[in-house]
């Protein structure tokens, strides 16, 4: 794949010009154009869909810095901060509840893995709590004796994304921010100093700044200036228990056990494991039976008293992974102008704050005070032998999949 | 009984000779007819199948077709039972509040 | 396809779904019937338990419909040894060609070549302040309680609402011996005979009417024409109705209030099954597209029957159940030995008017939405009320129902919008002041009904 040399224009309507282009108006896209517009920059926030309804509205809702990979810990340590004063940037608090997030490990394997992460991500400065098996059951009386390791990070939490994602939206249309919704980019090149962006319809759109916040979809968009990345579409599957009384206060997710489960405000458990399928183009998904029976088993190996509770639906959204478990965020190597947030592996929701400062600030100053260094897309560019995390000098990510938080 | 639970609700009007079978609410004994659902069981003689709790209001059910899913109740061996479609049995203990053990032990 | 007969599963034991494996036996199948109900019947032929003691005759249970359900239910045990009935089964997973079937706290999957559909219909629920007090029940909740159990809703039971169903569910009440408090109708009883008149045309669907209609006159109950709902009195429970018409506001005492505004149609499993909807103007709600025999389509071998394709009522729903079998055999290329559709297709075409006169006839008034006050409790699951809703609406893009659920929870709930969903949908649009079928309809999510972990695990507790 490679960025067309010339345009084949023939558009009668005039071209929109701006400051910056973003093209998808998930938590990532909106979160950036908020940012960018309140410092003053003309920004246009190209939509396929609508604003707000993808991954960043129908995620599971946990808001994690517990087990991330350690070359992203910073960035979701900065997004946490962020998290905290949710109503000055987008006018409400989206139910987000700092309850903590509590990852568990079932054999000695994982153990190892949690301890480890207890140790190292404590040295970075995130504040963790380990908790033994007597010390789980003191706490957390509905769990059932298979946990013999926590790590509690009491500062993690859960939101609700229907709110929030949408929030995200409306308040950078409130800043200014021009959102286009059932705008579908079909097509990008970079011409004459700027980026040339025509969606299906046949509307063209120019800017000097390209932002792709495309989420599952965002690996052809870099493709066309050179740097193409391939994502795997990621289909968490989200089953929803009736209301019960609010018991559970932390966000669980279990090491390596692709399995999460937390209690919203309402009552209703929420727990997921598994991939749901999607239509070969990854617009639309549906849960599938065998991924809902498999998180029925685990949800009752774990908490027994959910046995007799019944599921009242159950729902699945698309996200995109990376081969390496993190994200894509910062500049192009082959564009100047161009940057790339994207790739969020099924953990990008507590990320979306921070995606925007970062990008405000590489797009604005130049430069931003959080380390993202490892999160470039450059890890892509030439085809490697061994792995990408076997070079970086982190920790190789603690899971298999998992899709919380 | 307990409270807000004015007495019974739904009234027979046919098929009254049945055999009766022991059933317990909330541990009070009382009997049922042999084909009763567990809503009429209940509800010919008292006014709720739910007690206010926590998440929700007190009820009675709605639809009676299995639609509304406004009937669940609780037994006391843990189980949850739609009321409008499923059949009282002897011995059936059924309690119309949440069991707090549930997440608790 | 000749030589092996295909799987068919067919999800409904109601008319269409009797009628339809009764033509599929008959062409040498054996179609799995599974129903969440005990016993075969569907809403309309609900039968008592089978226990000593439910002792009342068809003609008591079914009135004028006696000989129909008896035909009925002989044609089921003709065919009961050639088919694989499954009792109490409920169908809460579709996808390609599987069904996923919980019966008795155990799921089983099934495969299947091709699906009928027949899951039917329940009330349609217009909300109003303190709908959600306990006493208050559907309609057809009502008439099941009689049906099924040998009980009314209460001592004293006011009935609300529009349709035949009004009329004749208060009619078998008080020869049961509960004479209703009153019948309360949004309708204007001019604009019902002017509408009714055509009805003339079908003479035993009037006649049964104005039999219903003096019966409940000769027995002293009030029929209140025009008038409108304002709210359901009690504390705790229903003491009384607070009914409007021209004048001032009156209360009715009563304990039990029966509501019921016609029927729509159940669709869930249709739309997991992938069929295309389209919006139904005269029904006012979306349904499975399909052709005249109920080919859906957006899948093949998928066909839906009676009312849940569309309210036509019981004895079309017959017809229906015999077309829609008649296609899946000829798509299978199979043949369904001396059946003739053409008397049963001309029988659908004259049901189709008929219920298009009883729409006319018992046309519900728009502003019976918009008129709803801002607390009144619009989603019951979720605790929601219609201000809370009219709030949402057209904020940051919820002009779609879909959208709307995610910032109100309306739709949320145990019941996926079945009580609430259509009230939604007119609420919305009539916030927004756009045509119901704009503001879209909810999407179905597994498993169409609320199930225990224990049981889609598979794990005995
Ligand atoms: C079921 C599920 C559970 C999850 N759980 C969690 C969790 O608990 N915690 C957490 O932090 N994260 C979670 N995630 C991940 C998180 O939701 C995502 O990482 C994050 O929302 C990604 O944001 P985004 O803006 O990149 O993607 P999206 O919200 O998908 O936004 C991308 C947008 O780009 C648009 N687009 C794509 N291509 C084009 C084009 N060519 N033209 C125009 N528009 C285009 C799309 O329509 C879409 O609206 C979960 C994801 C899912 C699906
Ligand atoms: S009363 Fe509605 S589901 Fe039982």
């Amino acid at each position: 794949m490679s960025a067309p040399a010339a345009p084949p224009a023939m558009s009668t309507r005039a071209t929109v010009k701006c400051d910056v282009l973003i093209v998808g108006a998930g938590i990532a896209g909106c979160a950036t154009a908020l940012m960018l517009t309140r410092r003053g920059k003309s920004v246009t926030l190209l939509e396929r869909d609508q604003a707000g309804t993808r991954a960043s509205a129908v995620n599971f809702g946990g808001v994690r810095q517990n087990g991330r990979d350690l070359r992203e810990l910073p960035l979701a340590m900065r997004a946490r901060e962020m998290w905290d004063h949710l109503p000055e940037l987008i006018g409400l608090d989206g139910e987000f509840r700092a309850t903590g997030n509590l990852r568990l490990a079932s054999d000695e394997a994982r153990e190892v893995q949690l301890a480890e992460f207890h140790q190292k991500a404590g040295a970075l400065g995130l504040q963790l709590e380990m908790l033994d098996r007597p010390q789980l059951k003191a706490r957390y009386p509905w769990l059932s004796d298979k946990p013999r390791l926590g790590v509690l990070c009491p500062s993690d939490g859960h939101a609700n994304p229907r709110l929030v994602a949408p929030a995200f939206a409306g308040a950078a249309q409130e800043a200014g921010a021009n959102l286009i919704e059932h705008a579908e980019v079909t097509e990008g090149w970079y011409s004459s100093g700027e980026f040339q962006l025509r969606v299906a319809d046949g509307r063209t759109f120019a800017a000097p700044v390209l932002v792709n916040c495309a989420g599952a979809w965002a690996g052809k968009i870099a493709g066309w200036f050179d740097e193409p990345v391939t994502l795997v579409p990621e289909i968490p599957q989200v089953q929803v228990t009736e209301p019960l009384p609010y018991r559970i206060r932390p966000v669980l997710g279990f090491v390596g056990g692709d399995f999460y489960l937390r209690q919203t405000l309402r009552g209703s458990i929420l727990f997921g494991s598994g991939q749901g399928r999607a239509t070969a183009d990854a617009t639309r998904s549906r849960p599938l039976p065998e991924t809902m029976r498999r998180g029925m088993e685990i949800a009752i190996d774990f908490i027994p008293g959910l046995a007799q509770v019944p599921v009242i639906r159950s729902w699945t959204g698309v996200d995109g992974d990376t081969v390496d478990g993190v994200c894509v965020l910062g500049q192009s190597e082959t564009h100047p102008g161009l940057f790339h947030a994207f790739g969020f592996n099924g953990h990008g929701f507590l990320l979306g704050p921070a995606v925007g400062a970062v990008l405000r600030e590489l797009i604005c100053d130049g430069k931003t005070p959080t380390e993202i260094d490892e999160l470039g897309i450059g890890r892509f560019r030439t085809p490697t032998t061994g792995s990408t995390s076997e070079q970086s000098n982190s920790l190789p990510p603690l899971r298999g999949k998992d899709a919380e938080a | 009984m307990s409270d807000g639970n004015t007495g019974p609700r739904l009234q027979r009007v046919a098929d009254l000779d049945r055999q009766l079978i022991e059933i317990s609410i909330d541990g009070w004994q009382l009997s049922a007819m042999e084909g009763d659902t567990i809503l009429v069981a209940m509800l010919t003689q008292r006014g709720l199948l739910r007690q206010k709790q926590e998440v929700e209001p007190a009820g009675a059910g709605f639809c009676l077709m299995g639609a509304c899913q406004d009937c669940w109740v609780w037994l006391e061996d843990g189980r949850r039972i739609r009321a409008c479609s499923t059949y009282v049995e002897a011995g059936l203990r059924i309690r119309t509040t949440w069991p707090s053990s549930l997440l608790e032990s | 396809m000749a030589q092996q007969p295909p799987r068919i599963l067919i999800v409904g034991a109601g008319p269409a779904g009797l009628r339809a494996a009764e033509l599929l036996v008959a062409a040498g199948c054996a179609p799995i019937l599974v129903d969440e109900a005990p016993r075969i019947g569907g809403q309309i032929y609900r039968q008592p338990p089978r226990v000593p003691g439910f002792s009342r005759a068809a003609k008591e249970l079914y009135g004028s419909s006696a000989e129909r359900a008896k035909d009925l239910f002989v044609a089921f045990d003709r065919i009961r040894h050639r088919i694989d009935y499954r009792p109490q089964s409920l169908v809460y997973d579709l996808i390609d060609n599987r069904a996923f079937i919980a019966t008795a706290g155990k799921t089983s999957q099934l495969e299947f070549d091709a699906l009928i559909l027949a899951t039917g219909a329940m009330d349609r629920i217009v909300p109003a302040p303190g709908w959600t007090l306990p006493g208050v029940y559907s309609l057809g909740g009502a008439q099941i309680a009689l049906k099924h159990q040998g009980c009314t809703i209460g001592a004293k039971v006011a009935f609300v609402g529009v349709g035949p169903l009004l009329l004749l569910t208060a009619y078998q009440y008080a020869r049961a011996g509960v004479t209703p408090a009153a019948i309360v109708l949004p309708s204007r009883r001019g604009a019902l005979i002017g509408a009714g008149l055509p009805l003339l045309g079908h003479p035993s669907a009037a006649a049964r009417g104005l039999r219903w209609l003096l019966g409940l006159r000769r027995r002293g109950v009030p029929i209140l024409f025009d008038h409108r709902l304002e709210r359901v009195a009690g504390e705790e429970s229903v003491t009384g109705i607070v009914v409007k018409g021209s004048g001032a506001a009156r209360k009715i005492a009563c304990d039990a209030v029966a509501l019921g505004y016609g029927l729509q149609s159940e669709t869930q499993l249709a739309d997991l099954a992938g069929a295309r909807f389209a919006f139904d103007a005269a029904q006012r709600q979306w349904l499975p597209l399909t052709d005249g025999f109920g080919r859906a389509a957006g899948r093949e071998h998928l066909y839906i029957a009676g009312d849940g394709n569309g309210i036509l009522g019981a004895d079309a729903a017959e017809a229906r159940g015999r077309l829609a079998a008649l296609a899946l055999l000829a798509d299978s290329g199979l043949e369904a030995p001396g059946y003739r559709p053409g008397p049963d297709l001309v029988a659908v075409a004259r049901w189709t008017r008929l219920q298009a006169n009883l729409r006319r006839a018992f046309a519900l008034p728009v502003d019976l939405f918009t008129a709803l006050p801002d607390d009144t409790l619009l989603c019951r699951c979720e605790g929601v009320p219609v201000g809370a809703y009219r709030g949402i609406a057209g904020i940051m893009g919820a002009r779609e129902l879909n959208r709307a659920k995610s910032y109100s929870r309306v739709g949320m709930g145990r019941c996926q919008g079945r009580l609430c969903g259509h009230a939604a949908a007119e609420v919305l649009a009539g916030t927004l002041g756009v045509s119901l079928d704009s503001v879209g309809r909810l999407r179905c999510q597994p498993p169409v009904k609320p199930v225990t972990v224990a049981t889609i695990a598979e794990r005995q507790i």
